[in-house]
């Protein structure tokens, strides 16, 4: 099963490489993982998904927290939280195949950024079904490349899981 | 005032209490060595690095202290890696300081340049890359506390030359602030209370106690524990001392090779009380036949070892000695007396024993020394069948006194180790449990234990071959004995002993042992005791990989 954790971490060097190598060391596999910075610059998240039983989860959870530049990790469950992931898709063309793949772009809401004589660059953001759904429906055409940016997580709890300072507020 | 680089260090382990390092120089710690020149801070030199590491490990876990190492940038730091991993794997507080090429030279392949913080992260507890003098005071500060607290273990300081020549200003910090670190002390009381009825109700229960009791020095709780409620206790290789073997609670250690009662006694308990201890392999054998019955309670300070193998009834993330102090309030006595009985059984049963007969036997070596030491001593080993014979034969009884490398199974542990315990207990007698392979792993260390006149004693167990590997190419391999047979006589333990200017004795006749080590007792410098034992000797009982653990052999019936 796929689990998408959530680590807020130092944001100084060789801390993506702690993490990489504790994955790598205890035989945990990554399926995606996404650093970014967060509202506090010394902070920054990351947000891996990995794929495992609970009882691995449970491991992955304590062997992050247990390294000294991680600071907080949560565990995204079904429903609590909204993931998205950004995917650049390169499709193969012809004048038969054009009009069906601008429809089949246009209703699943993605955005063509470029359109060749060969080749149609697409851009997509959504959940993993949407993305899914998307790529499924674009295969038939010929799929040159796939870029993906892996998923990022945020909680939709009014507190979440945020690096901590309070924002400041117009009113 | 301001301070360089290499005063600040100095200065900071001043703070820290250090008065003695184990180090070797070299280029990119020449700032350094020339401010230890005249410091009140003691450096042993070693004659290799990786002695200098484990030297500091015997050094901390005799004395309690976290232990200081020193050494050059590349070839410097890469032979501390075994001695760091060494002390990674056995949780011991350690603080590993490595010269690093000039900060503008890092990346560019310069002489002696190694990316050692890259190479010590998955056998550090966290290290550190010094990038500004300001961190300086900061990072050295950080390093001892996270060394010396929550679950204990080695720290890496990467030091780089040009930033020991510059100056800043001098302020230890007081406190650290970690955001990312904190280890929890206090045991849940909700767990605790279920803990206390779990064992008040438990008819075969078992104290299953590891290194992290000696590491909490929780040994008096776990007495009481034990004691006031009949509840027999078990140890790892690592929790040997933790209680007096010469009580009759003791079931000495269990496992691979611990004695058939202790592992018959927690194969068929219906509670095992884990203390400081992570079920580890060696430990539980076959996984699923492990323990069938028992309900587990794990009391542990580091909760990624709670569940990570066998599964936890009442897990009880704490320090063990905080977590004891508290469950001794609240347990009621258990009626173990049948179970008791029942152990005792076992014991008559299936006792401990040896070949008695004219040769030189190992064990008899041991039982020998534990006489003469009156189990009081400092007992390090190397690693193989030495090491088992020690933990078997050698009856602790008190904590800090038994060093051996439990987790990584370090060849060339011991000897560097008990010189760092010799230097930490000045009046402490020092043993080292070694075999004819493994000492010779470290055997340059023998300059060291006499130039600083250390009455260290080793006791080789001279088999001419690598005794456990050949023990399991007998067993499983069909007694072919692929490239463990070392042709006996080479070198001359004696002489070479000599040519250090240490005494050397060799024991060849079976009552030549207990005059060779009661000389050794009264000698003041480093003695080494060749005794000559029979090479066919093996450790037993023995579970066979992947067996559980009451699945023993015993070479004996």
């Amino acid at each position: 099963m796929k689990h998408t954790i959530s680590a807020l971490v130092e944001n100084k060097f060789g801390v993506l490489a702690r993490i990489a190598g504790l994955f790598s060391a205890r035989g945990f596999n990554i399926s995606s993982l996404a650093v970014g910075e967060t509202e506090d610059p010394s902070v920054s998240r990351m947000t891996i998904v990995v794929e495992g039983d609970d009882k691995t989860l449970e491991q992955i959870k304590k062997q992050l927290n247990k390294l000294i530049d991680i600071i907080k990790v949560v565990d995204f469950k079904e429903g609590k939280f909204l993931d998205r992931e950004l995917i650049l898709i390169k499709v193969a063309v012809s004048a038969k195949t054009r009009e069906a793949i601008l429809e089949a772009v246009e209703s699943s809401g993605a955005r063509i950024e470029n359109a060749g004589s060969k080749s149609i660059s697409i851009e997509a953001a959504g959940d993993e079904t949407k993305i899914k759904a998307l790529l499924e429906l674009l295969r038939p055409f010929g799929i040159l490349e796939v870029v993906r940016t892996g998923r990022i997580a945020m909680s939709i709890d009014d507190k979440g899981l945020s690096a901590g300072g309070k924002p400041e507020v117009n009113e | 005032m301001k301070l360089s680089g290499a005063q600040i260090l100095i200065e900071s382990l001043k703070c820290e209490g250090v008065d003695i390092i184990f180090g070797y120089p070299g280029g990119q710690v020449l700032p350094i060595f020339d401010a230890l020149y005249d410091a009140p801070v003691k450096l042993i030199l070693t004659r290799h690095e990786q002695a200098a590491a484990h030297a500091a490990d015997g050094y901390a876990r005799a004395t309690g202290k976290v232990g200081v190492c020193l050494a050059t940038s590349g070839p410097g730091a890469t032979n501390l890696v075994t001695g760091i991993a060494t002390a990674y794997m056995d949780s011991i507080p350690m603080v590993a300081i490595t010269g690093q090429v000039k900060t503008f030279l890092i990346g560019n392949d310069a002489f002696q340049e190694a990316d050692i913080t890259g190479i010590t992260r998955p056998i550090t507890k966290h290290n550190y890359l010094v990038e500004d003098i300001k961190d300086l005071a900061r990072i050295i500060k950080e390093a001892f506390h996270i060394a010396s607290t929550g679950r204990q273990g080695p720290v890496l300081i990467d030091f780089p030359s040009d930033i020991q020549l510059q100056e800043t200003e001098f302020h230890y910090p007081e406190k650290v602030d970690i955001r990312g670190y904190n280890p929890t002390y206090e045991g849940h009381p909700g767990q605790i209370k279920r803990a206390a009825k779990a064992i008040s109700e438990s008819k075969r229960p078992i104290l299953y106690v590891g290194g992290g009791v000696i590491s909490s020095n929780a040994s008096e709780e776990v007495r009481h524990l034990a004691i006031d409620n009949d509840i027999p206790v078990t140890t790892t290789l690592l929790g040997l001392g933790a209680f007096p073997q010469d009580n009759p609670l003791s079931l000495g250690m269990l496992g691979m090779h611990g004695t058939a009662y202790a592992n018959h006694s927690i194969m068929e308990s219906d509670l095992i009380i884990a203390v400081g201890a992570r079920f580890d392999d060696r430990v539980t054998g076959k996984l699923d036949e492990f323990a069938p019955n028992a309900k587990v309670i794990h009391i542990d300070i580091d909760p990624a070892s709670v569940s990570k193998s066998v599964e936890v009834d009442i897990p009880i993330v704490g320090d063990a000695k905080e977590v004891l102090k508290e469950l001794n309030k609240s347990v009621k006595k258990p009626d173990t007396k049948e179970w008791l009985k029942k152990i005792d059984d076992w014991k008559k049963k299936h006792p401990l024993r040896h070949k008695d007969d004219d040769k030189i036997r190992p064990q008899y070596v041991l039982e020998e020394i534990w006489k003469a030491t009156k189990g009081e001593a400092i007992i390090a080993t190397e690693v193989g069948q030495n090491q088992m014979w020690a933990a078997q034969f050698y009856k602790f009884l008190k904590p800090r006194t038994m060093l051996s490398s439990g987790g990584l199974g370090t060849m060339g542990y011991g000897f560097p180790a008990a010189i760092g315990a010799q230097l930490g207990k000045p009046g402490a007698v020092v043993w080292d449990i070694a075999g004819d392979g493994s000492i010779q792993m470290n055997i340059q260390e023998l300059a060291t234990a006499v130039i600083n006149k250390l009455p260290v004693k080793v006791a080789i167990l001279n088999n001419g071959c690598l005794g456990m590997v050949r023990q399991w190419q007998e067993l499983f391999y069909k007694k072919r004995y692929s490239y463990t047979m070392l042709g006996g006589v080479c070198p001359d333990f004696v002489k070479l002993a000599e040519s250090y200017g240490a005494l050397g004795i060799r024991v060849t006749k079976k009552d030549e042992v207990r005059r060779a080590i009661d000389k050794a007792m009264k000698t003041n410098t480093c003695v080494f005791i060749d005794f000559h034992i029979e090479q066919e000797e093996n450790v037993f009982p023995m579970v066979p990989a992947g067996q559980a653990i009451n699945k023993m052999i015993d070479g004996l019936a």
